[in-house]
């Protein structure tokens, strides 16, 4: 049991130097940016001293390593930052009616509500994708292997935003059961938010099950092919139990990695799937903020997403390692 | 919630049917092992088939329009989509038997162990690779041409609005959809297979370098890797895009956005050559190569380079397809090919708000859905040819 | 061995096909077999005569891919082929039970090995789950596993491979089936482990009367454990007979071939004179993986137109130690000296000479030859990379030299290593180490990846080079019979130590060090009594790990 902690701690401080690390890529990826923020937020008609005021509310004038312990810091205690969008800095341009907002404050309700979206998009897609993976590797290379081979790797090859219109187009717009937009807002009840989020989350459903299907299928026939299943059979076991105790047991390494890898998929692909459903996540925000260029925004989405990600696959990392027997009793 | 109890008490008959057929037909084949040993799942699954492809044939054959001349847009996309299929598959058909027909004994012979499927793909990739290249010559009009008259319907019937000038009708601000939906292969295809080749040269030499030297070199590559690799892809080239859009735009933006695309994904070829080179590594023919005296010029090109040409070439057609799709998303984002080059994902996001007319007016509708369905066409026929390649090359090596 | 003539088992002209390029081959072409209650039948063959798909078909089952297309299987009355899964499933593990090749493999990885001895017996009704466990613990004291109460708690990577094939056999026998399928349950294992495995394997098959399918390529292992031999080649039967007749009388050419393989042996060469100076010279060779010793102050010399036989027993460091002569693992302490010249220890360092003179030859021919290289160039690199020549010189070299190996130059020059049969790539092998023009090659194991009839021709090839070149050769290997044809001296290692060494005509006979004893004794013979005359000679106790531990 000693080395299996030692080797899980080990892989703990591995993520946590890798997002370390990553923190400084994206820090330093941004602070390449040339120029002066202060000056394009402000315009060129901005006096010289509301320029400087600027800097100093952002910490410009500090040097960059001071500015990035200062924001990591932040970043660990919650705080990330004030948007650079205009209203916030109407203050120094003598406009005191603005309010102003903490990154911390506009992504809070939005990383709330992707979470939302994608575990909504989880609960079907996960045992969905499992199922119909085992059913594939059982009856491989019947019709059904066949047909849900090609159905895979076509819904694969799609453009999220191909499958997102497609399923508009057959389930808002000529049969109005969802709808194609995804409004949500405070207050509003589990049954309305949910029935808000499934086009979304059908559409992403779609691209992961298929993924992971596939996927799934793979490792099990991987395990079929193994000589103690063949054993088992010879003992005369029934191909059930063959799955469930023989097959199952030893899958389920390769299967979680399959499972948190596709939920690290998804964090990629939720971005494309809220916009075209105008859903209120941190992925559009993301966009929003990139297309004008609102720094300290996308500096904390980009982190929040490598962060979900790094942790995602050190989670199926551990589990994949728990799940090991060779690990879990040492000779 | 009328809906889901039909579909239950669907399934159950399905499952009585299911039984009873069951037991029927191993009392009339005399118990032959097919349907004697056929589990109780297996025998749903066929009733279940059977069922679903009844209802699809019964849909097809609904008409087009009810009796107040109300158009029926789902059975027409129905009809649309199934003829698709129909015509793709006859055409895969008719490209593989003219493949077996023609050309080497070495290239019939593949034609002849190729699945329809793989034949297809063949078919879509060369169709693409004539249009990406002779653009200039098939499309009607400029890529950038405006007209006067935007907005005009597709199909080309001047009843319904549409004009034979444009067969697919022209944007709001009146440019021709063909010519840019042609254009768009060559610049979105072009700029895709562009990138997929800057990546492959850089992660493949880079992994195969890490491969035969091994020592402080691949550990320094592996690890920076690895970091640049916990970070999403599409999420680091917005990010970079981002940084890149302070300095260029237009064009320019464009070439930044092939070289960030090319050095994310070059991580992902890395690690593959790196694997692949790897297990030729330690074969025996390599140290017998080193014990010889060779270099590593020589143990690189003649000794790993030909033994990796499989998996690399299946490699570089998914990589290919990840590109082709990151390209593409962004584009739809509005950050990745600039205008005014036509381009397929800049096309569906401008052309998406047409879907919401489908029930009236299904021939509008399909414009945004062509140009989303052009991306997807590509990347599932390169998919079907990997698949089949990687099949091969899996089978072929017991 | 407690034949009741009671027939078990009829197999009346099963035809077996398998499928591969979207064709069906043919696998088994027309085979009988009978096999009576009690009775033990041995199946022997080379690779791909389909010894091992017939043994499965006796059990009504078939790979992935196989079939059969003709022919019936009964089983005690039943007939196989017609009954339904569930009526086959009901034999299976319960009345046939399966012993598989590699029991680290055949056994689930994430079980206990008592929860998968007694789960046969409880999905069967046979037993409950406590009385298999308390019946599982008595066989592996029946089949001398030690701690037989508590081995069976522990999971199969925490058993040594001879232990886990032992408590495979138990599994096989946990419903006390009436007939076994043992599908080469030794090959997986070291000689002295070999003997252990298949003293209790025959013992406990005694004990209960159990009918046993034998499956191997080993004849001299075969011939301890069955009561009558069938022989197999490419799917067709050659002939069957009583074990003793079948050794002392064979009908067929194929079958006197087999038996004749052993019998190639070279003459005892004269004694190296005392001042001549090796070609090769290892000098208190110390190596380290990482931080690991694994050779310990090695020393040995090989002379001009000898043969040193390395033997040993895998982990014993003899694959190291010509990692060390080659310079691809640099030795902790020592040197290597060639023609009296110290070699640099890391190939790096050596010259093109000095790495011309040394060669190998590799016991995988699969990996050592790039698939992707014709023949003529796989040949031809060497020459041009050492002689220098090109163009038609080059081509003239690459000819004498696939004369030299026995192969027609012209219809092989331009073929892919994938065109080539075991024995033909083990040849071209030899010609690219020849075509470098050594002193000095090292075959590793080159023989034991080989059917029998082709690793003679590989030795006898060998052989005449040697006396025609005037070639050194170390011959690592863990077969003795191979050393007793080829070698002119033999080096014994242990665990990176040197046991003995010295000419061959003093390694066979005693006294020996204990470990080369145990070694020698080992080796399966040809005569059905071998095992038993062992045994009483030696004592259960006194054989295989067990007798390794008392050494130590």
């Amino acid at each position: 049991m000693n080395s299996v902690l030692k080797i899980i701690l080990q892989r703990l401080a591995l993520g946590l130097l890798t997002l370390f690390i990553v923190s400084i890529v994206i820090f330093t990826a941004v602070n390449m940016l040339p120029g002066d923020f202060a000056q394009a937020i402000l315009g060129q008609s901005a006096t010289p001293e509301a320029v400087e005021a600027i800097r100093k509310d952002l910490g410009l004038d500090k040097g960059p390593v001071t500015r990035y312990f200062e924001w990591l810091g932040g970043a660990l205690r919650g705080d990330l930052g004030n948007s650079f969008a205009q209203a916030n800095f109407a203050s120094f341009v003598g406009d005191d009616s603005g309010v102003r907002t903490s990154v911390a404050q506009q992504i809070a309700p939005r990383f709330a509500n992707t979470m939302f979206l994608a575990g909504v998009t989880a609960a079907i897609a996960v045992p969905f994708a499992v199922t119909l993976g085992i059913l594939a590797a059982l009856y491989r290379n019947s019709v059904f292997d066949r047909v849900a081979n090609i159905s895979t790797l076509t819904s694969i090859s799609s453009p999220e935003f191909f499958m997102a219109y497609v399923l508009i187009l057959f389930l808002a717009v000529l049969n109005p059961i969802l709808p194609s937009l995804s409004n949500i807002y405070d207050g509003m009840s589990f049954g309305e938010r949910l029935e808000k989020t499934l086009l979304p989350a059908l559409t992403l459903t779609l691209v992961v099950t298929a993924h992971m299907m596939r996927m799934t299928r793979a490792a099990i026939i991987n395990l079929l092919a193994s000589p103690y299943i063949e054993m088992a059979r010879l003992k005369g076991i029934k191909p059930m139990r063959v799955i469930v105790r023989h097959a199952l047991p030893n899958a389920l390494a390769p299967i979680i990695n399959v499972i948190a890898l596709n939920l690290a998929y998804l964090i990629t692909g939720v971005v494309v799937v809220e916009v075209v459903f105008v859903y209120p996540g941190i992925g559009q925000l993301f966009v929003d903020s990139v297309k004008i260029r609102d720094i300290p925004v996308v500096q904390a989405c980009c982190l929040i997403f490598a962060a979900a990600y790094i942790l995602l696959n050190l989670l199926a990392d551990i589990l994949s390692i728990l799940s090991n027997p060779r690990l879990r009793h040492p000779k | 919630m009328s809906g889901l109890a039909t579909i239950v008490v669907a399934l159950v008959a399905i499952g009585i049917v299911a039984w009873v057929g069951r037991f029927a037909m191993q009392k009339i084949s005399g118990n032959a092992p097919k349907f004697r040993d056929m589990p109780f799942a297996v025998a749903f699954g066929y009733v279940l088939a059977a069922v679903l492809v009844a209802l699809g044939v019964w849909y097809f054959f609904q008409p087009k329009a009810n009796e107040q001349g109300i158009q029926n847009a789902g059975v027409i996309f129905f009809r649309w989509a199934v003829q698709g299929v129909l015509i793709g598959m006859v055409a895969a058909w008719i490209f593989r038997f003219l493949g077996r027909m023609v050309g080497t004994s070495g290239s019939r012979k593949l034609f002849r162990q190729m699945p329809l499927t793989a034949s297809f793909g063949i078919l879509v990739i060369v169709v693409y690779a004539v249009l990406a290249i002779f653009a200039g010559l098939i499309a009607p009009h400029g890529q950038e041409t405006v007209f006067a008259q935007a907005n005009v319907v597709p199909g080309g019937n001047p009843a319904l609005g549409g004009n034979p000038d444009f067969p697919l009708g022209t944007d709001q601000i009146g440019r021709d959809i063909l010519s840019r939906l042609i254009y768009g292969a060559q610049n979105t295809v072009g700029i895709a297979f562009a990138t997929t080749l800057i990546a492959f040269f850089i992660g493949g030499t880079l992994g195969f370098l890490a491969a035969t030297l091994q020592g402080w070199l691949d550990q320094v590559l592996s690890r920076a890797v690895d970091v640049l690799m916990a970070i999403p892809s599409l999420i680091f080239s917005l990010l970079l895009i981002t940084v890149a859009s302070a300095w260029v735009s237009g064009f320019g933006l464009t070439i930044a956005m092939v070289l960030i695309i090319a050095v994310i994904d070059s991580t992902r070829v890395f690690r593959l050559a790196r694997a692949v080179g790897m297990n030729i590594v330690v074969m025996d023919y390599i140290e017998a190569a080193k014990l010889r005296g060779e270099g590593l010029g020589y143990l690189i090109f003649k000794e790993i380079l030909p033994n990796a040409t499989a998996p690399l070439l299946a490699e570089f057609g998914l990589r290919f397809c990840f590109v082709f799709l990151t390209i593409s998303a962004l584009s739809f984002l509005g950050v990745g090919i600039q205008p005014p080059l036509a381009d397929w994902g800049t096309m569906v996001r401008d052309l998406s708000a047409f879907i919401n007319y489908a029930s009236f007016a299904p021939l509008a509708a399909s414009v945004p859905l062509l140009a989303a369905g052009a991306i997807a066409l590509l990347t599932v026929a390169v998919n079907f040819v990997v698949d089949w390649m990687l099949y091969r090359s899996s089978g072929l090596k017991e | 061995m407690s034949d009741t003539g009671e027939l078990l088992v009829e197999m009346r002209g099963i035809h077996m096909e398998g499928r591969s390029d979207e064709t069906w081959n043919p696998i088994i072409k027309g085979v009988d077999l009978t096999l009576n209650k009690g009775e033990v039948l041995g199946l022997i063959g080379e690779s791909g005569a389909g010894k091992s798909t017939l043994g499965l078909a006796a059990m009504g089952f078939t790979r992935d891919g196989v079939r059969i297309s003709q022919g019936s299987v009964m089983f005690d009355g039943i007939d196989l082929l017609a009954a339904s899964a569930d009526q086959k499933r009901a034999l299976l593990g319960k009345r046939i039970a399966y012993v598989a090749q590699s029991a680290a493999a055949s056994f689930n990885p994430a079980h206990k090995l008592i929860d998968q001895h007694s789960e046969a017996p409880v999905q069967h009704g046979v037993m409950s789950r406590t009385e298999s466990e308390q019946d599982g613990m008595e066989l592996y004291r029946k089949l001398r596993l030690p701690n037989p109460e508590q081995i069976g708690f522990r999971y199969p990577h925490q058993v040594s491979g001879g232990q886990l094939q032992r408590a495979m056999t138990a599994m096989a026998m946990s419903c006390r089936p009436d007939l076994i399928i043992f599908d080469e349950p030794t090959t997986a294992l070291d000689v002295t482990t070999q003997i252990e495995v298949l003293a209790s394997i025959r013992d406990i098959v005694e004990q209960f009367g159990t009918a046993a399918i034998y499956i191997t390529h080993d004849l001299a292992v075969v011939a301890q454990m069955a009561d009558r031999i069938k022989v197999l080649l490419k799917g067709d039967e050659v002939e069957e007979a009583e074990t003793r007749e079948m050794l002392s009388n064979p009908q067929q050419d194929y079958t006197k071939s087999l038996w004749a393989v052993r019998e190639f042996q070279r003459p005892q060469k004269p004694a190296v004179l005392t001042d001549a100076t090796p070609v090769i010279s290892v000098q208190g060779v110390t190596a380290a993986y990482g931080k690991v010793d694994v050779l310990h102050d090695v020393s040995f010399d090989i002379h001009e137109g000898r043969t040193v036989a390395v033997v040993g027993e895998s982990g014993s460091g003899k694959s190291t130690t010509a990692r060390c002569i080659t310079g691809l693992l640099p030795p902790r302490l020592g040197q290597i000296e060639l023609d009296g010249q110290v070699l640099p220890l890391d190939y790096r360092k050596r010259n093109k000479d000095q790495l011309r003179q040394v060669q190998m030859i590799y016991q995988m021919a699969d990996t050592a030859l790039n698939p992707r290289t014709r023949i003529g160039d796989i040949i031809g690199r060497p020459v041009q990379f050492y002689g220098g020549l090109t163009g038609k010189d080059k081509r003239k070299r690459v000819e004498e030299l696939l004369d030299q190996i026995e192969l027609p130059a012209a219809q092989y020059f331009d073929r892919l290593p994938s065109e080539l049969s075991g024995g033909q790539k083990q040849r071209i092998g030899i010609a690219r180490a020849l075509a470098a023009e050594p002193k000095f090659i090292i075959c590793d194991e080159v023989t034991s990846a080989l059917d029998q009839l082709v690793a003679e021709g590989i030795l006898r090839l060998l052989a005449r080079l040697q006396d025609d070149l005037k070639l050194s050769y170390m011959f690592i290997t863990h077969d003795l019979a191979t050393v007793r044809s080829i070698a002119d001296e033999v080096v014994v290692m242990k665990d990176g130590v040197v046991v003995e060494q010295g000419p061959k005509t003093d390694m066979f006979k005693p006294p020996h060090h204990a470990y080369t004893d145990l070694l020698l004794s080992s080796v399966p013979e040809m005569d059905p009594d071998w095992l038993t005359n062992l045994l009483t000679e030696r004592g259960v106790d006194n054989i295989g790990d067990a007798a390794v531990d008392k050494m130590t």
